[in-house]
């Protein structure tokens, strides 16, 4: 079967599946977000510190709580009907450009942190495999449930204490050194100077659950007749290891990455707060404290299309991976 | 994996503001002469939702909106009025006409001229939308304005806080121009303001930091002295700790960092803090009785757990000693406040008596149970409440403390009433008849109104009281009327009055001159400079 083919199987398949899933995401969350107590005007309300009956329904007003929930519902469906995800009342703002002001910032802090941590993920696991019991494996295998078992924030304080504080090498939190204009190079090295520590810190986690997830599926891998094939032809170790045994152990991992999409998203909240970094994460956090619903159902629809894209692209590699499965 | 528990924590440590300060303000200004240029990165935490006070008074709000829109005054440490875009005011013997003259060749941002139609507006806008604004101008009959440098503010009754009301935090000038025409919570100069402050409005990142930029037309030539003001959004209460370590702040209030971390970063060379410039706010820390539950109606009952709460545990270990022990509910702040009450005695056996005599007695060491809930704002009031719980044990209350967010406390309290008692703050304000009298006024017992009457008080003598020293002009008499106020609730007993937490400014020591008035960061920082 060509490959074009095949991309169309996949992309015919999810299609049908999108649809549905959406609508039943945003109808679940809907409800969801109203079992909440309290809503905005009491949020609004306890932060001024201040409040009387008539500004609270004032309040209200301004937020639509005043209709009944179907009717909020209903005018929140149609407005999606035309691609608007409605207006948040407490930013002033169409939820469109508070996402889409955010979402460079979580997928740039994603990216970096997943590439991160699949690359040195694999490397360690495959190092693991290759050297099984013995002291390689033994150090590697501790290390990785220290990172496993640390909490992120911890991590991410740590290297802030370490790397901002005392050392003075990076910045302490934010994507952008404020106040100046930069350019070309200057402009690259300022934001990689402030994607390292976030990013390293969210990956951590991640770098444990790869190194551990792809030395297991390597030894299941080896003990293969093809492996013993290999080996018997006279191959050099390295190049079975790499090219026989890792190619098919990463079918598990890349199933695994595509549902992490998902984790990295709620788990990017925690780094994007210590880290001060203005990402997805943040602003779904927020909406759920300031009782936004329009803005965290916007966020809860883009992270489940994302979530949705990043599985057809898995499906996409794995059909790649290994032919048999398209 | 641990991402629930990663979460809780974040929530726990997010909003970190409330509670104490100490004692070793330092002096900032020196004699150092103002210094040119440069630019000021001061914290702002939680991020306001607007940069315009009009409609929504939260902290952040307030210290974003004072730099750009002014108020008629400003006021020194003593809360006196001073000249800001009023000059020149007096007030009629009958206290009912307040005549304000106004600043002359001041213009808006946008090259406007700022006259009395924008003061009369604003009034009438502040009376309908503000949080407090209602209860503060509830007098104002009509703002009158014979020429475009006089406003005179017609009252029906008098409102002796009202010249305490107007700074830039509390009662913003609003462009007429631009608010006039629809509806004013949704105007988007909310988030863009325009006004005729020292700073201009020049740019918001979300989630990120907020620009203001010199304004170099201002009425008071020669200031501002910085070029630019960065407010830095930075919401994990250890990376703010950070950044005031690294240089990457210069200046946060209203206890920026834990104050676990307090003495530690005021041990560092270049940090200073600073415990002026909070008497608007005045935060009181109390424990309100739902005096509709069966138990805690009961006089005794309330009296025994006031006897069982040791205010000194409160005020050195809950507050880690930024407080003073504030038994009634004017702080010692205020010139009302009553120093002749003290605390109800710490006393267990006390407690106990009283206890048995409300017909309580122990069965297997425990007389009833109830359960405590907390407001979620900062940690102070979640470690009053572990201490509630540990004190009353001693006395045979069983007490199980209760968390939720902030929109479901004030929902339970406030709405649903499902409480049985709370450790809660507010901030008692710049005057009684604004902060306090809201709390025990029978007239407010408004179901879902946050910071309302929550135990449900209702004391015709103490309406009386609150509602004569509301319109009372004779400084005197006030004093007197407020503090036969605070001996009847001392007494009656409806809300637990522990402690007045200090807040703290944490400050690089090159900034100069950020707290010269009682507003603090609230002022419009036209005076602050950056030494060398």
């Amino acid at each position: 079967m060509s490959r074009s083919v095949r991309f169309g199987a996949v992309a015919r398949r999810t299609a049908w599946q999108v649809l549905p899933t959406v609508i039943g995401i945003v109808i679940f969350n809907f409800f969801l977000l109203k079992l909440m107590p309290g809503d905005a005007a009491d949020v609004l309300a306890g932060e001024s510190g201040s409040a009387t009956a008539e500004t609270m329904q004032v309040l209200r007003a301004k937020f639509g709580l005043d209709q009944p929930v179907l009717h909020q519902l209903w005018s929140y469906l149609t407005h999606l009907a035309h691609f608007s995800l409605g207006y948040s009342p407490r930013y002033d703002a169409p939820v469109m450009q508070l996402i889409l002001s955010r979402l460079p910032n979580t997928l740039l802090l994603m990216g970096v942190a997943l590439t991160f941590a699949i690359a040195v993920g694999v490397t360690l696991g495959a190092v693991m495999a290759h050297w099984v019991g013995r002291w390689p494996d033994r150090v590697l295998s501790v290390l990785a449930l220290l990172f496993y078992s640390t909490p992120g924030f911890w991590i991410g304080l740590l290297a802030i204490v370490l790397f901002s504080v005392h050392l003075g090498w990076l910045p302490s939190g934010g994507n952008v050194t404020l106040g100046v204009q930069l350019h070309g190079f200057a402009w690259f090295a300022d934001a990689a100077k402030h994607v390292l520590l976030p990013a390293a810190t969210l990956s951590t986690f991640f770098i444990a659950i790869y190194a551990r997830l792809t030395r297991a599926a390597m030894l299941e891998v080896q003990r293969q007749d093809f492996v013993r094939t290999a080996q018997a032809k006279g191959l050099h170790p390295w190049r079975v290891t790499v090219r026989h045994v890792l190619r098919n152990a990463l079918m598990p991992l890349t199933t695994m990455v595509g549902i992490h999409f998902g984790t990295l998203l709620g788990g990017a909240a925690v780094t994007e707060t210590v880290f001060s970094w203005p990402g997805l994460g943040r602003l779904a956090l927020d909406a759920v404290m300031a009782r936004d619903f329009s803005v965290l159902l916007g966020v809860l629809l883009l992270s489940s299309l994302l979530v949705i894209i990043a599985n057809v692209l898995v499906d996409l590699l794995q059909a790649w991976l290994d032919p048999r499965i398209a | 994996m641990a991402g629930l528990n990663r979460r809780e924590f974040l929530i726990s440590t997010a909003a970190t503001l409330s509670a104490g300060m100490p004692a070793w303000a330092l002096a900032q200004s020196g004699n150092a002469a103002p210094r040119r240029g440069g630019t000021l990165n001061m914290l702002i935490n939680p991020e306001p939702p607007v940069l315009v006070s009009i409609f929504q008074t939260t902290g952040p709000a307030l210290v974003a909106s004072s730099k750009v829109l002014e108020g008629l005054l400003a006021y020194d440490f003593d809360l006196r009025p001073k000249p800001q875009l009023a000059t020149a005011w007096t007030v009629s013997r009958d206290g009912l006409q307040y005549s304000f003259t106004l600043r002359q060749n001041v213009k808006w941002h946008d090259g406007q001229p700022f006259t009395s139609a924008d003061v009369a507006f604003s009034i009438e806008l502040l009376k309908a939308v503000h949080p407090r604004g209602r209860s503060t101008f509830a007098n104002v009959t009509r703002v009158v304005t014979p020429d475009a440098r006089t406003a005179i503010i017609e009252l029906s009754k008098p409102a002796p806080f009202l010249l305490k009301a107007l700074s830039a935090g509390e009662s913003p000038i609003v462009p007429r121009h631009l608010y006039a025409s629809g509806d004013p919570l949704t105007n988007p100069h909310n988030s863009a303001p325009i006004g005729t402050g020292p700073f201009r409005f020049k740019s918001w990142t979300r989630g990120a930091s907020i620009v203001y930029e010199r304004n170099p037309d201002y009425w008071d030539a020669g200031k501002p002295y910085i070029d630019a003001l960065v407010f830095k959004v930075i919401p994990d209460a250890a990376a703010r700790s950070a950044a005031f370590e690294t240089g990457a702040l210069d200046l946060g209030g209203e206890n920026p960092v834990p104050l676990t971390d307090l003495p530690r970063l005021s041990q560092l060379p270049q940090l200073v803090t600073e415990t002026r410039g909070y008497r608007f706010l005045e935060p009181l820390s109390e424990i309100d009785f739902n005096l509709d539950h069966p138990i805690l109606r009961d006089l005794k009952v309330r009296q025994a757990i006031a006897h069982a709460i040791n205010p000194q545990v409160v005020q050195r270990t809950i507050a880690y000693g930024y407080a003073d022990i504030s038994p009634t509910p004017i702080t010692p702040g205020s010139p009302y406040h009553d120093a002749k009450l003290s605390p109800y005695a710490f006393d267990i056996a006390k407690a106990e008596q009283l206890l048995d005599a409300a017909g309580y007695p122990r069965k297997d060491g425990v007389r009833f149970r109830l359960t405590h809930d907390f407001l979620p704002y900062g940690d102070m009031y979640r470690r009053q409440a572990d201490y509630v719980k540990s004190a009353l044990a001693r006395v045979g209350i069983d007490v199980t403390v209760r968390s939720q967010d902030l929109p479901a406390f004030l929902k339970r309290v406030y709405a649903d009433r499902q409480f049985d008692f709370t450790s809660i703050g507010v901030n008692t304000l710049f005057d009684p008849s604004v902060g306090v009298q809201r709390l025990y006024w029978s007239k407010n017992i408004r179901p879902g109104v946050p910071f309302s009457n929550a135990p449900h008080y209702s004391n015709a003598d103490v309406d009386r009281l609150l509602e004569s020293a509301s319109v009372e002009t004779d400084e005197g008499k006030r004093v007197a009327l407020y503090q036969e106020f605070q001996q009847i609730v001392y007494r009656d007993l409806p809300i637990l009055n522990l402690v007045a937490p200090r807040m703290i400014t944490l400050a690089n020591r090159r900034v100069r001159n950020h707290t010269v008035s009682a507003q603090g960061l609230e002022g419009n920082l036209a005076d602050v400079f950056l030494s060398a």
